[in-house]
């Protein structure tokens, strides 16, 4: 590299930072230079005018560093590389900002960080690094090395992913076995008392799986957009808690029952929607999931409304409950009686209910109605030309669907004992949908991945309130930015006459409703 | 009597279709004979799509009936059947004009999911597949010994396990039809199978059709602009202007023929007269 171009980068990077650094004194001027503190007598006016030094400073040199370094005009800057580029530089910004911090801190007693909040910033710090590295391993390992371009040829996306072809094989072997594990190695490491928290966690994380993987037949396969999935979790949530109720009925008789109902409410919201596409569709989805909320509230007589339904049986081992006593499950396996035992029995039906799932799911995409709802995915009119019967097909997805939802939804009035329209806002359905389209419409390890970070990382970090809202929303936007079409959205073939190798996402539709 | 008249498997008799004060089609009329190869043809806008629209399916006529005749001997009234029923019952197959492929599923996926019904029946709603049983295996091996066998005419076998989507043009205009011969037709109807093809894609096209015609038990009807496709292979030309038939017979007889001659070159205004004559207007 000549003299002179070096010369003049190191110009425009330093005219491109003084103007950053300048933005940066205009904003923190008012926004961390001034501060309102309470003394005797009311407000006064606290002046850091350090702080605000060290922000400009510390904007100046990074970007400085940034435009000399990284920012290279010969580097590729695909969306993928600005993308770890912005996390990374974040980072640094933190990084650099809470070393200073502490440095000034020692021998000034003025910390600029302190008027922030005591052990935030490490928060912060904490979650915003997480939240990039995990982005960052789950892209780099789980063989989404995808050229954004389409292949030159036949071949060229074959080779492409032949070096992740052994570890896409093993993975979900390898999820499911530690899947399998996790209540064994809580316990051998925290104790049945303090693990207890974590199980629980880990019980809330599998139903949203599953709810994901329920969803993600009507929206990843059949692309039907449903806004109102949350009506059928309700649905199977009251009908095993009105069945015992008004019955007395345990959860195993009920079980498939309310699937079944959930099932037949899928197909008459299912019924009068077919002919709704895209935006349409979604809004009455959306208002058939309020309606059953609503008739819940208000149906005093029948569901208790908000009072809700409480004293909902517990589930039992072939009739043996979890219960101290002599017919309890502790005393006839000749174990001590803990709580525990329940919250493990619990994890593992809703594991076996989630695995159960996906393997339907798995099972039904390879079958001719699985590729029929992929088939209408990408085009209702040449389905309908083909002589598949387009009604049925939707409403065999929307009922596959919303049976799922239905399983979950009284797993999810079993474990908690009690239900109250509450739990079936329009946010739960925002979520489940949240988790499929940031997970990859279509793919079931995105639904997991998804469904870990967005409902584990949410709860695992409640103690920080606000700004895990935030750190949650700007996780959502690097996901979009990123990877528009969700963590894993290549399609897998369901058919391969030599080979099956992985369809890039730019091909596949998403559908129209 | 010609010989499309003697055993036609699909008769349109007084079709007419109106878009609100828009008379596409007008009391049009034909017989498509059994094992031909019919051309309609004509101008743009004279109604060619809409006629197929009506035949299978997608549109409702306003009035007329068109009828199917199996080999088998059994009838069907399309007019009154929908769109899926008309291929799943009647076996009408179309392809279309803007190629509708599923464009993010592989080459053979395409073809399997053309195999919908008789794989869906072997499937048992799901459960048979579910559970693996081999009733439903053996089935699924057919329906793949049939997309090889029309992978393996169209030429594409080598790239069975490719999306659709990433397929050069020409293939793709073939896989569709290859797509809609897997539904086991009666009736083949083509929506400009030739557009966009060079010389050597349009001549592979005129070799599968001659083999579709001469190998199953499938009559074609197709839309085509283009005329060395149409006066090669047809056995039948019809000639639509403005949603009405202006000339019906071989391709001979219709290259001849003043009326088509004139709507499709138009003529001078000092000749306007002297043809209006000769063609008895």
């Amino acid at each position: 590299m000549s003299a002179s171009v070096t010369e003049s980068r190191l110009k425009a990077s330093f005219k491109d930072s003084a103007v950053a650094a300048l933005i940066t004194l205009a904003l923190s001027f008012m926004l961390i230079g001034m501060r309102t503190e309470i003394s005797i007598g009311g407000l006064i006016i606290d002046y850091r005018w350090a702080a605000v030094a060290i922000t400009v400073v510390v904007v100046f040199a990074g970007r400085l560093l940034l435009n000399m370094y990284v920012w290279r005009p010969e580097t590729p800057r695909t969306v993928t590389f600005r993308t770890i580029m912005l996390g990374l530089s974040i980072l640094a910004a933190l990084v650099i900002f809470y070393l200073l911090d502490r440095f000034l801190g020692t021998f000034t007693g003025a910390s600029p960080a302190r008027a922030i909040g005591n052990n935030d910033w490490l928060w912060i710090l904490l979650i915003v690094g997480l939240a990039i590295v995990a982005a960052i391993v789950a892209s780099a390992l789980l063989g989404i090395a995808e050229r954004r371009g389409k292949p030159s040829g036949p071949g060229a996306a074959a080779t492409v992913r032949a070096g992740f072809a052994p570890f896409a094989k093993w993975m979900p072997m390898a999820l499911g076995l530690l899947a399998v594990a996790v209540p064994f190695i809580l316990i051998e490491w925290l104790g049945a008392r303090g693990s207890r928290q974590y199980l629980d966690l880990a019980i809330l994380v599998l139903t949203y799986i599953m709810l994901g993987w329920g969803l993600n037949i009507v929206v990843g396969l059949a692309g039907l957009l449903d806004l109102g999935y949350v009506a059928f979790y309700a649905v199977g949530a009251y009908s095993f808690a009105l069945l015992s109720q008004y019955f007395g009925l345990g959860f195993w008789m009920c079980l498939p029952l309310a699937g079944l109902l959930a099932a037949c409410w899928g197909m008459i919201l299912g019924y009068p929607v077919l002919r709704l596409r895209g935006d349409y569709l979604a809004i009455v989805t959306l208002a058939f999931g309020e309606i059953i909320r609503v008739v819940l509230l208000n149906w005093y007589e029948f569901t208790g409304g908000p009072d809700g339904i409480s004293g909902i049986p517990r589930p039992t081992l072939f009739g043996i409950e979890f219960e101290r006593g002599d017919e309890g499950f502790a005393a006839l396996f000749g174990l001590d009686y803990s709580s525990i035992h329940r919250i493990i029995f619990l994890y593992y039906v809703i594991l076996a209910m989630a695995l159960v799932t996906n393997f339907v799911t798995m099972r039904l995409r390879r079958l001719p109605v699985g590729r029929a709802w992929e088939a209408l995915r990408e085009d209702e009119i040449a389905c309908r030309s083909l002589g598949i019967n387009t009604t049925n097909t939707k409403l065999s997805a929307f009922a596959t669907g919303a049976m799922f939802g239905g399983f979950a939804g009284s797993f999810f009035a079993t474990r908690q004992g009690f239900i109250s329209p509450e739990s079936f806002t329009f946010i739960e359905s925002a979520v489940i949908l949240a988790i499929v389209v940031l997970g990859g419409l279509g793919s079931q390890i995105g639904v997991v991945i998804a469904a870990v970070v967005m409902i584990g990382g949410f709860e695992f970090f409640r103690d920080l309130q606000d700004y895990r809202m935030l750190v949650f929303g700007l996780l959502m936007v690097i996901i979009m930015v990123w990877k528009p079409r969700g963590l894993i959205s290549t399609r897998k073939p369901t058919i391969g006459l030599k080979r099956r190798t992985g369809i890039s996402a730019d091909l596949v539709q998403e559908g129209q409703g | 009597m010609t010989r499309w008249m003697d055993n036609p498997v699909l008769t349109v008799e007084h079709l007419t279709m109106r878009f609100g004060g828009l008379v596409a089609v007008d009391d049009l009329s034909f017989d498509v004979g059994r094992g031909d190869i019919t051309a309609l043809i004509g101008p743009n806008g004279a109604g060619k799509t809409t006629v197929f629209n009506c035949v299978t399916g997608f549109y409702k006529p306003t009035e007329g009936r068109i009828t199917v005749r199996q080999s088998s001997g059994d009838e069907y009234l399309l007019e009154r059947m929908p769109d899926f029923e008309i291929s799943r019952d009647a076996r009408v197959a179309r392809t279309f004009q803007n190629i509708r492929l599923f464009g993010g599923m592989t080459v053979l996926e395409n073809l399997m999911v053309a195999q919908h019904n008789p794989l869906m029946s072997a499937s048992a709603l799901s459960l048979a597949g579910i559970f693996g049983l081999s009733r439903f295996r053996r089935a699924e091996e057919r329906a793949v010994e049939q997309a090889r066998y029309w992978l393996d005419k169209i030429d594409l076998i080598e790239r069975a396990d490719d999306p659709a989507a990433d397929l050069p043009y020409g293939d793709q205009r073939r896989l569709e039809i290859a797509r809609a011969m897997c539904t086991g037709p009666q009736v083949l109807c083509l929506d400009e199978p030739a557009a966009g093809l060079n010389p050597r894609e349009s001549a592979e096209l005129n070799a599968l059709l001659m083999y579709i015609r001469k190998e199953h038990d499938t009559s074609v009807v197709l839309i085509e602009h283009d005329m060395s496709v149409v006066m090669e292979i047809s056995d039948h030309v019809i000639v639509l202007d403005y949603g009405e038939k202006i000339a019906d017979g071989t391709p001979e007889a219709v290259r001849s023929d003043p009326k088509v001659i004139a709507a499709y070159l138009g003529v001078a205004d000092e000749e306007v007269e002297l043809v209006e004559e000769e063609v008895g207007l």
